[in-house]
């Protein structure tokens, strides 16, 4: 169902769109500083009655404000604003001021899926960025597919899901996992390996791609899989049999209020990253404001962005963040990721010289963007981005240090022989 | 256990042991404060979690403050976060119970529909003036990393902590009840209000002094659970349940019922997760409970009345 078919433009469509966007090309240059005037004819980018008139467009944002989950998406809410500001600063999109109509999730699904009909079909928007745990994501998928729209979808997740509708500007599970495993295999020399998440999709599946890598792959052993339900406080049982099994590399992907929990008991019991190694693909520099820098020091992430990323790109990023949001704001890589979203749309819509939906979603494999402030991304047929992966060994000051980083892995969301 | 000598194994056992003791001080503590205000007055009071959330905020404002203002009290900041935890609970319990509880006694699932309101309203009041990002309070030293007997076993000291203060309110409460004048109004007026009433007692403010001390104990444990866990906006609702499910299952009116519910509910899940993985436990946890409330629907204690 989810499966995306990219029509292939024809050559025809090929010939008038290069041609349409030498003269949009040929305008903007002539005249920089008028270019709403001269922006192209509303009727000629918005075919299929989009909130766009001759020098606005308006989006959709769709976050949990409230709820929950308000924890986690704040700083999604805040990038993707922040994106917007930039891009309106530049002259906007096709000479168009961008908009936003913001919406709440509040931290529930079925909110999520109704205020995402409420923007496609009431406000008509060109593009949504939001949502952000899987299940708000599947909740609203089904709209966003009958409805037409496109949605720009942020956080890392367990993959198994490809949509015309969607762009996935986080990292899929494999390329999340593969390289970090390969990398404690290499360098700590890891062969035993205890996997634990919190009961629920995202840890469930990425578990299950790490036990096949580990056995299959790495030729390693897993000594214990333990899940926890969300909200779960007391970890002390699991930290006594990690004691027990003495795994070369604990892998974690505890989240929510049970990751405070997870990571105060660990060092209360002793475990030091002195005398454990473990990893996790579920803390970033977000989570850490909740957990504490003391109670991670020199246990490692791995994840495609960390704040500290030394490149001028990152650094104008962070810079600009904390000129808006004051300077004790962090960034985590889902943050990083949400920023991305309107660049990237941004960039289809130029290169399909229209809001069309049809029209960007099939302009957007091969879309590079090289001032991501992760460095380099391009997106794939599969609507999935190419991204690296960085392993950061965690501060006290509550900042990851990067230690390695990978080359740029294709993202595979429906990986064979791991499933 | 390949590769496992005796004394290691013997290591885990002690740690093992002591993890169940510590679940079952961490349930009790939270427990408390329902106890009361459940237990003996009878409101199901759904915000109860978020008092808990109070005190774990002042803990975090005491630690912020300190750091900044006062650097040579930081090592000491937590005894005083779990005095002022106190009050602050307690007084917002008391105005709670003069503005709101109150008129709800004598519809008990009103209060709940209320209460469950008041979290609401609680826990965005929490978002609007922190922010909704989790927050981390700086321990103090003191409280950090764990104490070595011998190598090998490690036993956290903030488990120790909370065990000790655990200890220390619970017989301050059992004192309270059970040996103050205090204590004898409260019971009197739950047995039987009008006859409470026509002996002297003044039954409106003793519910409002019951009620506020339970928030208060609320607002201690909701300090001492910095050292374990999260605060943040909701991190009370993590709590509500569990703590729910020790009350009633202990037999609403009887602290001694309380302390053993706590007491078999720590050890059953903590050994069954040593052996299986935590949802499960839960899962197995919740079950036999359930059977057991089928079978005694009162709970475990129950206060023999006359009816």
């Amino acid at each position: 169902m989810h499966t995306a078919s990219h029509a292939a433009p024809s050559r025809a469509s090929l010939l008038t769109r290069s041609l349409r966007q030498l003269l949009f090309g040929v305008l903007a240059a002539a005249t920089p500083f008028i270019a709403a005037a001269d922006a192209p004819a509303t009727s000629a980018v918005n075919t299929t009655g989009l909130a766009v008139t001759d020098t606005t467009v308006t989006v959709g944002q769709l976050h949990s404000a409230t709820g929950t989950m308000a924890i986690s998406e704040t700083g999604s809410i805040q990038a993707e604003r922040l994106a917007i500001e930039q891009i309106n600063a530049m002259g906007g999109v096709l000479g168009r001021k961008i908009e936003i109509i913001q919406e709440d999730g509040a931290s529930d699904w079925p909110t999520f899926a109704e205020k995402a009909r409420k923007l496609l079909v009431n406000d008509k928007v060109a593009a949504v960025f939001g949502c952000w745990t899987s299940a708000s994501r599947k909740a609203v998928l089904p709209v966003f597919e009958k409805e037409n729209g496109m949605l720009y979808y942020p956080t890392f997740y367990e993959g198994l899901e490809q949509s015309k509708n969607v762009i996935y500007t986080g990292q899929e599970a494999t390329q999340q996992i593969i390289a970090g495993l390969d990398w404690l295999a290499k360098t700590k020399g890891a062969k035993k390996f205890y996997l634990v998440g919190s009961d629920y999709i995202w840890p469930r599946t990425s578990n299950k791609i790490a036990r096949k890598h580990i056995e299959n792959v790495l030729k390693g052993e897993v000594v214990g899989e333990d899940y926890f339900p969300l909200g779960h406080t007391q970890f002390g049982s699991l930290i006594n049999k990690i004691k027990l099994k003495k795994p070369d590399a604990v892998y974690s992907i505890i989240v929510g209020g049970s990751n405070v929990a997870w990571w105060k008991q660990l060092k209360a019991a002793g475990v030091t990253s002195d005398k454990q190694t473990i990893l996790t693909i579920s803390v970033t520099e977000d989570e850490i404001l909740g957990i504490g820098g003391e109670n991670m020091v020199g246990f490692y992430a791995a994840m495609k962005y960390f704040q500290s990323l030394d490149n001028e790109n990152n650094k104008k990023f962070v810079a600009a963040f904390k000129a808006k949001y004051g300077d004790k704001a962090v960034i985590g890589d889902v943050t990083q990721a949400a920023y991305l979203g309107p660049w990237l749309w941004k960039a289809a819509v130029e290169k399909a010289g229209s809001f069309d939906i049809d029209k960007i979603a099939a302009a957007s494999p091969g879309i590079e963007l090289t001032t991501a402030p992760e460095g380099y991304v391009k997106v794939h047929e599969n609507h999935h981005l190419w991204s690296k992966l960085r392993i950061g060994e965690a501060l006290p000051d509550g900042q990851y240090k990067v230690i390695y980083e990978s080359d740029l892995i294709e993202p595979n969301p429906f990986p064979k022989g791991y499933q | 256990m390949d590769g496992m000598s005796f004394s290691e194994f013997g290591s885990v056992l002690i740690m093992q042991g002591f993890n169940g003791l510590s679940v079952f001080s961490v349930l009790l503590l939270m427990a408390l404060g329902l106890a009361i205000i459940f237990g003996q007055m009878g409101v199901i009071n759904m915000a109860h979690g978020e008092f808990l959330t109070i005190g774990a905020y002042t803990t975090y404002l005491l630690s912020v403050l300190s750091t900044q203002y006062a650097p040579w009290f930081e090592n000491y900041y937590f005894i005083a976060a779990i005095i002022v935890g106190f009050g602050v609970a307690f007084v917002i319990g008391w105005l709670v119970e003069w503005l709101m509880i109150r008129h709800l006694y004598k519809r008990p699932l009103d209060s709940l529909l209320a209460t469950w309101g008041l979290s609401l309203i609680m826990q965005q009041t929490f978002r609007s003036t922190f922010g909704p990002k989790e927050v981390s309070a700086t321990l103090p030293s003191w409280l950090m990393g764990s104490y070595q007997p011998k190598e090998g076993i490690d036993i956290p000291l903030n488990g120790l902590f909370v065990m000790a203060l655990t200890l220390a309110l619970t017989c301050a409460v059992a004192a309270l009840m059970y040996y103050s004048r205090w204590g004898l109004k409260v019971r009197a007026t739950v047995q039987n209000r009008a006859m409470a009433g026509a002996v002297g007692i003044d039954t409106a403010k003793v519910d409002r002094m019951t009620f506020a001390l339970g928030c208060g104990i609320a607002g201690v444990a909701g300090a001492a659970f910095t050292t374990i866990g999260s605060t943040g906006p909701t991190a009370g609702s993590l709590y509500i349940v569990d703590t729910f499910l020790v009350v009633v299952f202990g037999g609403a009116q009887s602290l001694l019922g309380t302390i053993a519910s706590a007491f078999s509910i720590a050890q059953t899940n903590s050994t069954l997760e040593f052996f299986m993985t935590g949802s499960m436990a839960k899962v197995i946890t919740l079950t036999t409970i359930i059977g057991i409330l089928l079978l005694r629907p009162e709970g475990l204690f129950r206060l023999r009345v006359r009816k």
